[in-house]
Formats: structure tokens, C-alpha cells, sequence
């Protein structure tokens, strides 16, 4: 079992009324070193595969034809390994 | 003649457009349950406005698979007329029928208010009974409607006519205050290079009757009548 965190942004260069919303909240705060915010979402899928790389191959076609839309938006993807729902708890001592 | 409005979990526009359709145009509609597989006999399918799927990860992402799509997909690409409002504009984006993508209004905020908008192309199905140039006074109720296109697709968009209605003022025309939600070179609707698919964020469903105390929106769907008449 493995974990997919997606983090899923608007392209460079497509405008992000939220992020330039934020950004003008952070200044009237006083912090005036902010010079940008891009607001994106997260998501983890967890799903069965037999290693990582079939993993990252089945997400990434997930955010390709769903998750994503490529015409503003780009991700990044990190697997990690995970425990299946119902799955024993790992037993530290064996 | 024969209309189809298609029902997606979360549609809220389609007894508005199935009422304009039967009560004052007097053509023949059905609804369409976004499950169906197969679909004969219709001249014009419409895509109502709505919230499909809650506009959960994004607004048009997950209806654009429901079954009934393909064959909405296969209706458009045989020349069929496939008529998008509101959130049936961005499942068309999504499904890629249109091309570009809606970012979230420049506000931030769900916007429901009277826009005015100028018809850029008159030989369209849908602006066929128009005046190059005239404007209409249309409802728009949404808080994705900040249409995007990358460069290339935008000069071939303009190029080929496909900027069908832009957002302008009461005169006409076209200025940063009377771009209600910020969308690029304010683009309210665009259609497909061979014009029988359009997408448009106004609702021309809300504003055809004298009662509701606008019929600008009667335009449109007259135009549809007369394209389907003239064809026949």
C-alpha cells in the first residue's frame, strides 16, 4: 500500500486571485517582506500497487485525466509507503 | 425538433431551460439523466447550470465522465448542436469540447447580478437573429467564470471567430469595470471552430419571458429555432 501526496498549483503565470488576496492580507498585517502567495490544493490518494514506481505510473495518470486540469494547473508527487485500512499495526518489538 | 437537457447530479438550471424550451418556444424537450448511454433523435442538447457533483475538486471536472458525456462527445463531434450555460460551460471546458479552463473570479466572490454583453460573432447557431455588435443584458450567477486560454489558443479563438459574447457596458464597450469577473480579454462565451458547440457563463434561460421583466435572452434561443428551421 502507498501514500500519493499531490500538491496541485496554478501554472506560473496564470493569475491567483487568492494567493494576490492573501498576499495584500499578509502586507496589511505589517509583513512586508511577502512578496508573492500562491494558494494550491493537497490531496493523498492512498491506493494498492506492487511498488513505487506503479504507484507514481497510476497516479500520475490520475492527475492527468482527473486531478489536474492542464490547462492552468501543474502538480507534484511525492509516494511514500502506507498502511492499508484494517492492516495490523506494524508490531515494533516483532 | 427535438432538445435535449441533460440532468447532472446537482443541475439547477435545467427546469429553467426545459420551461423556456416547451412554455415559450413550443419545441419538443426531454430530459436527459445524466446516466443515459445513448441518445437519438435530437437537434440541440443543452448543458444547464448547476452545481454537478458540489463542484467538488473543480467545477465541471467530475460530471465530465458521467456515462451520458460520450455520447454528448460523439453528438458534437457528428455536427450536433451542444449548447453549454454556466456550469454546462465548464463541463465542456473540462471535457475539452471548448478549449480553456476558469479560474475563480477575480472577487473571490459568487457573483449574481444583470451583466451586458456584446455579440462578437452573428453567424453562430446561437447569435444567428443577433446584430453583429448588439448587446444583450444578461444574468450571470457564478464564482468560476474567469475564463483562461493560453496565448496560441486565444489568437486562434479570436482568429476563428469563437469569441462569440464579451462582457462590455451598457454602450458597449469593453473596459476592467464591465469585466465582471476578470476573465481574459472579456470572453462571457465561445464556441467550438465549426460553431455548433457554445459555452456561455450568462443564463439566457432566466431572461426570456416579458413577466421576469427582461427578454434579451430570448434572442439565443430563437436563434437556435431559426438555425434548426433554415437547416431542415
Amino acid at each position: 500500500m502507498y501514500l500519493a501526496k499531490i500538491e496541485i498549483m496554478l501554472k506560473p503565470g496564470v493569475l491567483d486571485p487568492q494567493g494576490a488576496t492573501v498576499r495584500e492580507a499578509l502586507h496589511a498585517l505589517n509583513y512586508s517582506s511577502v512578496e508573492e502567495v500562491r494558494v494550491g490544493k493537497y490531496l493523498e490518494v492512498k491506493l494498492a500497487a506492487n511498488d513505487p514506481a506503479e504507484a507514481r505510473r497510476a497516479v500520475e495518470e490520475m492527475c492527468a485525466r482527473l486531478l489536474a486540469n492542464p490547462v492552468i494547473e501543474e502538480y507534484r508527487l511525492e509516494i511514500v509507503p502506507a498502511r492499508g485500512t484494517g492492516e495490523a499495526e506494524p508490531c515494533a518489538l516483532g | 425538433m427535438r432538445f435535449g437537457v441533460i440532468v447532472f447530479p446537482g443541475s439547477n438550471c435545467d427546469a429553467d431551460v426545459y420551461h423556456v424550451l416547451e412554455q415559450v418556444l413550443g419545441v419538443e424537450v426531454v430530459y436527459v439523466w445524466h446516466g443515459e448511454t445513448k441518445l437519438g433523435g435530437f437537434d440541440c442538447l443543452v448543458l444547464p447550470g448547476g452545481f454537478s457533483y458540489g463542484d467538488y475538486l473543480r467545477t465541471g471536472a467530475i460530471a465530465r465522465f458521467s456515462p451520458v458525456m460520450q455520447a454528448v462527445t460523439a453528438f458534437a463531434h457528428a455536427g450536433g448542436l451542444v449548447l453549454g450555460i454556466c456550469n454546462g460551460f465548464q463541463i465542456l471546458l473540462e471535457a475539452g469540447l471548448l478549449p480553456g479552463a476558469m479560474r475563480v473570479n477575480k472577487t473571490l466572490q459568487f457573483i449574481c447580478q444583470d451583466v451586458w454583453v456584446r455579440v462578437e460573432n452573428a453567424a453562430t447557431p446561437y447569435t444567428c437573429l443577433a446584430r453583429p455588435g448588439q448587446v444583450l443584458r444578461l444574468p450571470i450567477a457564478h464564482k468560476e467564470g474567469n475564463y483562461y486560454c493560453d496565448p496560441a489558443t486565444l489568437a486562434a479563438l479570436a482568429a476563428g471567430g469563437q469569441i462569440v459574447l464579451r462582457y462590455c457596458d451598457a454602450s458597449g464597450n469593453l473596459s476592467e469595470e464591465a469585466n465582471p469577473n476578470g476573465s481574459l480579454e472579456h470572453i462571457a462565451g465561445i464556441c467550438n471552430p465549426e460553431g455548433n458547440v457554445f459555452g456561455l457563463m450568462p443564463h439566457p434561460e432566466r431572461c426570456a419571458e416579458e413577466i421576469l421583466g427582461n427578454r434579451d435572452g430570448l434572442l439565443l434561443w430563437q436563434s437556435i429555432v431559426h438555425w434548426l428551421k433554415e437547416k431542415s
